[in-house]
């Protein structure tokens, strides 16, 4: 649960990071950075979320066997 | 007439081809709407959770569009290209960001709110709040909230129908009636339709809508690129744009890119647009009508497809800059709310226009649908049955709902006519800056019952005054107007920020500075009518089947088998 929670959190630092991304090069067909790394971040995003997802329904399988009672 | 309007009247002029094709899918749309009051029909559409919710049994893939259309509304294809297209990036493209850090957000806490609500029978995040609590004044200041702060929602809606049907010629003329002919139809249409269909009827239409949409962006985004000189050149135009001095200002234009210091901005109404949209009530509504806890979560793993043709759409923006395009409204002011519509008319063939101009047109009206719907719902049951008239019966509660739907529009309709319709996008803003607030007593409260319901309370009305104040006193610099804008200066940081976000944090320091003096002295918080499990609970559980197969004829509030709040099972 605690690596799904870190995935989660991931997209939302990268993002909220803006000087990080803030600047035009290099490009990509045409595209400045700032733009096409936060279209990156779509995929990126939802592939975290998926995994995450994966994630959280393992544990509660192992958890309602164990305890009768998910987390 | 002057001369003045007959020569924008043939400059712009009745685009009769694409004007036809947009009333023609227009009325197809609308008879599906009322055919949808048939599908997968409930007992009756008397009751409140009929009309309003569906019914619940709505899978991942009819949640998937109905989430789309809270998401793919006039904001994103008239409002952001919009501010792209007047002042750049930081005020428009800000919204990709958002809408990605949007589905870690609600990953974490939607699903526990689907398992609370249905054991509980919850419809809005004022009956949780309420069993949470068992205070009845903190679910009035949550449940008035959504209903207030949908209002501007609607309103940027209203002014995407209206800029369609601008450009497509109707309206124009010197009295006031005439002049604002496309906004009275757009609000006329909108409120007939929801008044007869329910929550249905927009999400079958929904189907229709990103087909549309997804047609429209593709040509789009694959054709017009080409036609102004490629990326390249759209680039290229806009940062030649940004950078000129804009004369009532005095400052360039708008910003490429994030400058030094932009970085809060951009990065604030990312956050706080993220963790506000899932407090409004169109959206908890959207998402309690699913069939299971885990479609909410397989949904925030593939709604991002949403958000990458939310930024292609941002960035059409700026290809209308690279085309030239000129948003002239009908009564000769530029408008740069028309800009995406007049691209459209300026670029494609007439009847494609009209497609496009449907696109947009039925895109507006099914969130505007939704987001009315559900702000009624929360009326009804929050304000109404719980303050006005306890004894109501189911059918007076969907009554009143209904008018109150049509209310909510009439408010929304004020917004426009009287706040600065030049910056749409400021609407919704405006309405984040106080949904937001209600974040704290809902979503903290959905993992922990620290918090103090009175301190959530006061926490709530600093940040709701604080934010409203600030707000106002945005004075945009052209039109003079007040709430001209969502930025303020942030205390402490002395850059720019979203209002909403100095407001949350705001409310969060109030919250907890409070719960620790009421904990200490031991003040009561209220009884808690739900357990630990109810955050787990899934649609195998049997309460939750039993509010999802009952749940059209659930005649009681809050759906606590006795009405007693606070006696659920011992832990």
């Amino acid at each position: 649960m605690a690596i799904a929670g870190v995935l989660l959190l991931i997209p939302i630092v990268a993002l909220l990071w803006v000087p990080s991304y803030a600047r035009t090069d290099p490009e990509l067909f045409g595209f400045p950075f700032f733009f096409w790394y936060q279209f990156l971040w779509v995929f990126i995003c939802s592939a975290l979320t998926w995994t995450a997802y994966r994630l959280t329904l393992s544990a509660r399988g192992r958890t309602t066997r164990q305890e009768g009672e998910d987390r | 007439m002057t001369t003045h309007l007959t020569v924008m009247a043939a400059g712009t002029g009745v685009n009769g081809v694409a004007l036809a094709v947009l009333i023609a899918l227009f009325l197809l749309v609308t008879v599906a709407g009322f055919m949808a009051s048939r599908f997968q029909r409930g007992e009756s559409l008397e009751s409140l959770d009929e009309w309003g919710l569906g019914g619940r049994k709505f899978g991942t893939w009819i949640t998937w569009f109905l989430l789309g259309g809270d998401l793919y509304t006039a904001y994103t294809f008239v409002a952001v290209p919009a501010a792209m297209f007047a002042t750049g990036a930081v005020a428009g493209f800000f919204a990709v960001p958002y809408t990605i850090v949007l589905y870690p957000i609600i990953f974490i806490f939607m699903a526990r709110l689907w398992s609370v609500s249905h054991r509980h029978g919850y419809v809005t995040t004022a009956d949780f709040v309420r069993g949470r609590y068992d205070s009845r004044g903190l679910s009035l200041a949550v449940a008035v909230t959504g209903f207030v702060a949908t209002m501007p929602y609607i309103a940027l809606q209203l002014v995407g129908i209206q800029a369609v049907l601008e450009v497509a010629g109707v309206g124009g003329g010197d009295n006031i009636l005439a002049k604002d002919a496309p906004l009275f139809i757009a609000f006329a249409v909108l409120a007939a339709f929801t008044y007869s269909s329910g929550l249905r009827a927009p999400a079958v239409i929904a189907f229709v809508k990103d087909i549309l949409i997804y047609l429209v962006i593709i040509v789009a985004v694959v054709y017009l690129p080409g036609q102004v000189g490629g990326w390249d050149n759209i680039f290229g135009s806009a940062q030649e744009k940004m950078a000129t001095v804009n004369e009532a200002t005095g400052k360039p234009t708008g910003a490429f890119l994030p400058g030094v210091g932009a970085g809060w901005a951009y990065a604030t109404l990312a956050l706080g647009s993220a963790m506000a949209l899932f407090m409004y009530p169109h959206s908890v509504t959207a998402s309690l009508s699913s069939n299971s806890r885990n479609t909410i979560r397989r949904n925030a793993a593939i709604l991002p497809a949403y958000s990458f043709v939310l930024g292609l759409l941002a960035l059409l923006g700026w290809v209308a800059i690279a085309a030239g395009t000129q948003p002239i409204g009908l009564d000769g002011e530029a408008n740069a709310q028309l800009v995406i519509p007049q691209l459209f008319e300026d670029m494609f063939p007439a009847w494609f226009a009209g497609v496009a101009f449907a696109a947009i047109a039925i895109g507006a009206l099914v969130p505007a649908a939704i987001m009315s719907i559900a702000a009624a719902n929360t009326f009804s049951r929050n304000i109404y049955k719980e303050w006005l008239k306890p004894d109501a019966t189911p059918k007076q509660e969907a009554k009143v709902s209904k008018l109150m739907s049509l209310l909510v529009k009439a408010f929304a309709l004020v917004f426009v006519l009287t706040l600065d319709k030049q910056n749409a996008i400021n609407f919704q803003l405006l309405g984040g800056i106080w949904i937001l607030q209600t974040f704290p007593a809902v979503v903290f409260s959905l993992f922990t019952r620290w918090f103090h319901r009175w301190a959530l309370l006061a926490g709530w009305a600093v940040a709701m005054v604080y934010g409203t104040v600030e707000a106002y006193q945005v004075v945009n610099p052209v039109t003079g107007k007040h709430f001209g804008g969502s930025l303020a200066l942030m205390p402490g940081i002395e850059q720019m920020g979203y209002i909403a976000m100095t407001a949350f944090v705001l409310n969060v320091v109030v919250a907890v500075v409070l719960s620790a003096i009421l904990n200490a002295m031991k003040t009561s918080n209220g009884s808690d009518e739900t357990i630990p499990f109810d955050y787990f609970a899934d649609a195998d559980d049997p309460r939750v089947q039993k509010d999802l197969s009952e749940h059209s004829h659930h005649g009681d509030p809050y759906g606590d088998p006795d009405d007693i709040a606070g006696n659920a099972p011992a832990r």
